[in-house]
């Protein structure tokens, strides 16, 4: 089911300089949401901007009807939302194919990288509630720009850190304690949202050490349910043949070997 | 009671709403989202004879109050959708009105062949207008020779009503929606996206990957209402309007300039609903106004 709906915003706040998290009251999408999935979010009542936003889910809770959103302030669309503190707010949701997971996986790794953080502590905590061993390897350019640390840290994760400028935990790229992380250690899936060159970087090792791993995409979107093939993203089929999958609509998460990313 | 069914090029609506094309899909995107049977009709995603993949991405540029797209037609081919979308479609009460794109005379003739006695389908749209593919695609509109061709080859292969979608990118609308009525037209439909561009600054790079793109939105509506207003002037057949609607204002607006009917593109994107708001807005204000009929709209324009 997909819902396009009013949400009553519960919380709109700075939890960093460029960063907000926004919980929305919204049952029915909440019901539905899983990890990994995105709503649309209407950022004004005037024609423009005119296309809503996506933004993953953050957080689902269900018992209580709310989902949670963790978002970077970019352009206006993002600078709009950011000033709205109260009040109804138009969504639609939840869209999307999202993350998946098997009984009998039982070491799983999440790879995440500046606002691609932003839906994994959901993932995170279906895995844990499953009963797996996760461990969690986040980059950032710098401490002021890492999230979600306590998140998964509540949710009982393994939790290793890089920042490009040492700010916080390991200097260097989440890719580089990735590598060495799986040498040590049998993984069954590695779950990856990030920038293009991280995720690239992770579709690499992963495959080199025959590890199976999802990865989350972006790209433009305008309909956000799959009528208008703005948001294409190139795939090899089991045929060998190349075509385009909605990134909206099939995605966002892919299976890595599936996706083909240009430079 | 009031009014609201029209007839246009021989197809009965039940309402004047259509979706436009490329902006809707084959409709069952928007059925997760309510029930399509309530729209007057749906213009389906560009077909072309073989299937396309489309351009490269990024493919979508918002603008102020519009959007530029070079999606390239990425569809599954004629034959697809034949044996799957339109049946899908035809469950539905609702008018279908299939969008088809050729890149020669030949595959315009040859896809009108496949389509002609296809059930459900109501109407054939004959895209001569898409400004999104290289050798092809908008060339056919934008000179009245040609476009009166195409028709002329497409009409001789069918017996379904043919409705011609004109596209923005001309110096004079009026002449080549004469040319195309004088080929056997029976209605036509404008407008198609306007020729642009746009740039990101910080990089200096076009932001669409084709460097140019299709404008459509809000921005486009005072064109769109233009255009339909002097082709209205120039032709008989009827006219399908759609350029920038998101309101039931708009589409009286376009009615008022000479549209029998109306179709929303992007103002989908803005609002899954819009289609079916434009619907009951219609409704409530003709009532409110005590007119009995929609019909009365069309071309009432004071001038
Ligand atoms: C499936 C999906 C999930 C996302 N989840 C999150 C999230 O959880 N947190 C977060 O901070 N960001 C997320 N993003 C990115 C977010 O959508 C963009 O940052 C946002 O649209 C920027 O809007 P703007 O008006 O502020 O920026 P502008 O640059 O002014 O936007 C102009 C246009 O480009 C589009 N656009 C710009 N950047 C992106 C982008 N990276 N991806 C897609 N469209 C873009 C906008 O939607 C808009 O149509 C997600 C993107 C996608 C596709
Ligand atoms: C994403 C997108 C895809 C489109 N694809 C097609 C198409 O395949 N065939 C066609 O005839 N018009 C296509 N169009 C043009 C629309 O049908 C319509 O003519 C135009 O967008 C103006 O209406 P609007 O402002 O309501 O969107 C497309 C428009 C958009 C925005
Ligand atoms: S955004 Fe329209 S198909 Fe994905």
């Amino acid at each position: 089911m997909v819902f396009s709906i009013k949400a009553i915003i519960l919380e709109n706040q700075k939890i960093l300089p460029d960063f907000y998290r926004m919980v929305l009251a919204v049952p029915s999408i909440a019901r539905e949401a899983e990890p990994g999935q995105f709503v649309m979010l209407k950022t004004s009542n005037t024609l423009d901007p005119l296309l809503k936003r996506p933004i993953s889910i953050h957080r689902i809770n269900k018992a209580e009807g709310t989902i949670a959103l963790v978002y970077q302030v970019i352009g206006r669309g993002t600078n709009l939302l950011s000033q709205i503190t109260q009040g109804e707010l138009e969504v639609m949701g939840p869209l999307g194919n999202g993350f998946y997971w098997k009984k009998d996986y039982k070491k799983v790794a999440i790879v995440g990288g500046g606002c691609g953080i932003a839906p994994l502590p959901a993932l995170a905590e279906e895995l844990v509630k499953d009963g797996k061993e996760v461990y969690v390897l986040l980059g950032a350019q710098t401490r002021e720009k890492l999230l979600c640390v306590a998140d998964f840290q509540q949710l009982g994760c393994k939790v290793q850190v890089t920042t490009d400028d040492g700010s916080y935990g390991t200097k260097g790229f989440v890719t580089e304690i990735l590598q060495e992380f799986i040498l040590n250690t049998k993984i069954d899936q590695v779950y990856c949202c990030g920038p293009l060159p991280m995720t690239k970087g992770v579709i690499k090792l992963t495959k080199e050490n025959l590890i199976p791993c999802q990865v989350s995409l972006e790209e433009r979107m305008a309909c956000g349910i799959g009528a208008c093939l703005g948001c294409a993203c190139k795939v090899r089929n089991e045929d060998g043949t190349i075509t385009y999958k909605k990134v909206c609509h099939d995605g966002p998460v892919f299976t890595s070997s599936e996706v083909i990313i240009d430079d | 009671m009031t009014n609201l069914a029209v007839e246009v090029a021989g197809i009965k609506l039940k309402n004047p709403v259509l979706t436009a094309s490329g902006c809707y899909g084959f409709g069952q995107e928007y059925n997760r989202l309510y029930d399509i049977s309530r729209l007057g009709g749906i213009m389906t995603k560009g077909t072309t004879l073989e299937p396309r993949l489309g351009n490269p991405t990024p493919r979508l540029a918002e603008t102020p109050a519009g959007i530029l797209n070079s999606i390239g037609l990425q569809n599954p081919g004629i034959d697809r959708v034949i044996e799957e979308e339109i049946p899908w479609l035809r469950q539905f009460d609702v008018a279908i009105i299939a969008n088809i794109s050729g890149y020669s005379f030949d595959e315009f003739e040859e896809m009108a062949t496949r389509l002609d006695g296809v059930p459900g389908v109501d109407a054939l749209e004959i895209n001569i207008s898409c400004p999104n593919v290289k050798g092809g695609g908008m060339a056919f509109g934008t000179d009245p020779n040609t476009a009166a061709l195409v028709v002329k080859r497409v009409r001789a292969k069918t017996k379904l009503p043919l409705i011609v979608k004109l596209s923005p990118n001309v110096t004079d609308i009026t002449e080549i929606a004469r040319a195309v009525e004088s080929e056997g037209a029976d209605a036509v439909s404008l407008i198609n996206t306007i020729l642009g561009m746009a740039i990101d600054i910080k990089n200096r790079r076009p932001v669409l990957a084709n460097v140019l793109g299709g404008l459509s939105g809000p921005a486009v509506k005072p064109v769109a209402v233009r255009m339909v207003y002097q082709v209205s002037k120039a032709v008989k057949v009827p006219i399908i309007g759609m350029g920038g609607i998101t309101s039931f204002e708009d589409a009286i607006e376009f009615m008022l300039a000479g549209a029998s009917a109306v179709a929303i593109g992007a103002g989908n994107f803005v609002n899954p609903f819009t289609p079916l708001e434009v619907i009951t807005g219609l409704e409530e204000w003709l009532d409110k106004e005590g007119i009995k009929d929609i019909r009365e709209l069309v071309g009432a324009l004071k001038a």
